[in-house]
């Protein structure tokens, strides 16, 4: 089967017979280029609503470029820019007029490494929110309880909200960071292998997390950890030298993949 | 293995490792010779007179409280003006035109601004407003340590906001801050220490300039805090009574030379604790 029939997915894949899929954001011939450097080579790909959808591959295939196109993170930086059709519920994304911090509220997005704000655990959290809501103390307080809870952190956080946000594990940061993003109340979480500087517990705790929040979010998660691929996401694309090689239901793609080179990969032959 | 190029490696680290702690000590010596002889004159000339009287004519007892008022308040003047411009400055520089080429250009002129001698910011401020004001005054020795204090500033807030990791601006971006906010109170928040350390170290640094107060605000023997007229300064005073072939004078000046050691020792001593904060935050 050849790349290019695969790198336009069609809206086939179903988990259960009677549920139907619906793309929360939609990637069609996306190129990306860092200065004059091809990153990554027209790229289409859906992210289904309320579902998890993991990006994996090798270092360098691009799959960190693309998660990063979804919030156009890639703006901060000059020289970067990004061709093609992505769109968020039928909004071009790409658009020069896309107010970027409306997109970014949406669209929310978690660290490889914790970055929690240098100010208070509280702070961390209802920072965001007042950015873009009014609203009074108790209303704040119980927004950010929520997204503490959300975030499974919020029993370990309870009694030193006023402690400083670096005063965190590494886990815990992590979910601090997870709950900062929950509690703008995006419709969009992305990941940018958000544990690979955690251990296996923290890690743990994580994995869970996505999968209560995809009930009301939709996930993208970049990972080079294959089994954590397997165990959080429902689709799975595997991305090779800035391809697309093949995008598919999990389970099918670790049991009967269709690309020669994705079977290579997530057998571990390379990468 | 070859023994006499071990033996060989070993001698030529010994005779390195002597030759730098030779230079060290050489070094220090002077400095802790400098340090003891202002010690030992300037203690001897301390006591409550030296900050509750005006500075003498020659042969009577006296003080220095008007050229230590005068530097505190040229000095507070000078950084009130150059600190907001350098942080701005630095701010340009760091967070919106970090790949521009006007702050490549900005920071090459900078760097020469902050090795520029002070004499020749001394005789610009004298060209710009003494010449043009007609008279020696303490506004045109303030903006003479401004223009000295700006660089510093220009620098380390530029330093201090290029070590905030990109890391925590994307972070900042992906809740959907402007850019504005993420500098206001995430990046001026991480670097906080850093930036403070650095306005210190401005005034450490112009707390002992001599050359640019020469063209500037002069001196003045008699008690005055009009910012139009001449005043006394902590440097100029020690550089007049040094000179002086008068004994109680020269005694004075010791005493302010100390006093201007001490404060600045403070001054990097609270520089550093902040620095030291920062790093275990």
């Amino acid at each position: 089967m050849s790349v290019a029939a695969i790198t336009v997915p069609t809206v086939t894949h179903s988990l259960s017979k009677d549920e139907e899929l619906t793309e929360k954001i939609s990637v069609r011939n996306l190129d990306f280029f860092y200065g004059d450097h091809r990153a990554l080579k027209s790229i289409s790909v859906p992210l289904y609503r309320g579902k998890v959808t993991a990006f994996i591959g090798p270092s360098g295939c691009g799959k960190s470029t693309l998660l990063r196109i979804l919030n156009r993170m890639y703006d901060l930086y000059p020289n970067q820019r990004a061709t093609g059709h992505v769109t968020l519920d039928s909004a071009d994304i790409l658009a020069p007029s896309q107010d970027l911090n409306l997109l970014r509220a949406k669209v929310g997005m978690v660290f490889q490494k914790p970055t929690p704000f240098p100010m208070t655990i509280f702070e961390n959290i209802a920072f965001g929110i007042r950015l873009y809501e009014r609203l009074s103390k108790s209303e704040l307080d119980d927004r950010v309880r929520h997204a503490l809870e959300r975030a499974a952190l919020w029993d370990e956080v309870k009694d030193k909200l006023g402690a400083n946000g670096l005063s965190l594990s590494g886990g815990q940061q992590q979910r601090l960071c997870i709950a900062r993003t929950v509690a703008v109340r995006p419709e969009v979480i992305l990941f940018d292998e958000p544990c690979s500087a955690l251990d296996p517990i923290s890690t743990a705790k994580i994995e869970e997390l996505i999968d209560e929040l995809k009930d009301d979010y939709t996930i993208a998660i970049v990972t080079h950890n294959m089994q954590q691929a397997a165990r959080v996401s429902d689709f799975t694309a595997f991305m090779y030298l800035g391809e697309l090689v093949e995008f598919g239901e999990t389970t099918r793609i670790f049991t009967t993949p269709n690309d020669r080179r994705t079977q290579d990969y997530i057998t571990g032959r390379f990468g | 293995m070859d023994t006499a190029l071990y033996a060989k490696r070993r001698r030529r680290n010994v005779t390195t490792m002597a030759l730098a702690y030779g230079a060290t000590g050489f070094g220090l010596s002077w400095l802790v010779l400098i340090l003891a002889v202002l010690l030992w004159e300037g203690f001897s000339g301390l006591s409550l007179a030296v900050f509750t009287e005006m500075t003498p004519p020659p042969g009577s007892a006296g003080g220095l409280l008007n050229p230590i008022v005068g530097s505190l308040v040229m000095t507070i003047i000078a950084v009130l003006i150059g600190t907001p411009l350098g942080m701005l400055a630095g701010t340009y520089m760091a967070e919106y035109g970090r790949y521009d080429k006007l702050t490549m250009v900005v920071r090459f002129i900078n760097d020469i601004l902050l090795s520029a001698p002070s004499i020749v910011v001394g005789l610009f401020v004298y060209e710009v407003m003494v010449a043009q004001m007609g008279h020696f005054s303490g506004w045109a020795g303030a903006v003479s340590l401004a223009v000295i204090v700006v660089p510093v500033v220009v620098r380390t807030t530029e330093d201090m906001l290029t070590l905030v990791p990109d890391t925590l601006r994307e972070a900042a971006a992906s809740i959907g801050l402007p850019r504005s906010l993420m500098i206001q109170k995430v990046a001026y928040r991480a670097a906080r220490a850093g930036m403070i350390t650095g306005v210190l170290l401005a005034v450490a640094r112009i707390s002992g300039e001599t050359a640019p107060l020469l063209f500037t605000a002069l001196n003045n023997q008699f008690w005055s805090l009009n910012l139009n007229a001449p005043v006394s300064s902590l440097p100029v005073v020690i550089f007049q009574f040094a000179l002086s072939p008068y004994k109680d004078w020269q005694k004075l000046a010791w005493t302010g030379a100390l006093i201007i050691t001490l404060a600045v020792l403070a001054l990097s001593i609270v520089a550093r604790i902040l620095t030291a904060q920062r790093k275990t935050s």
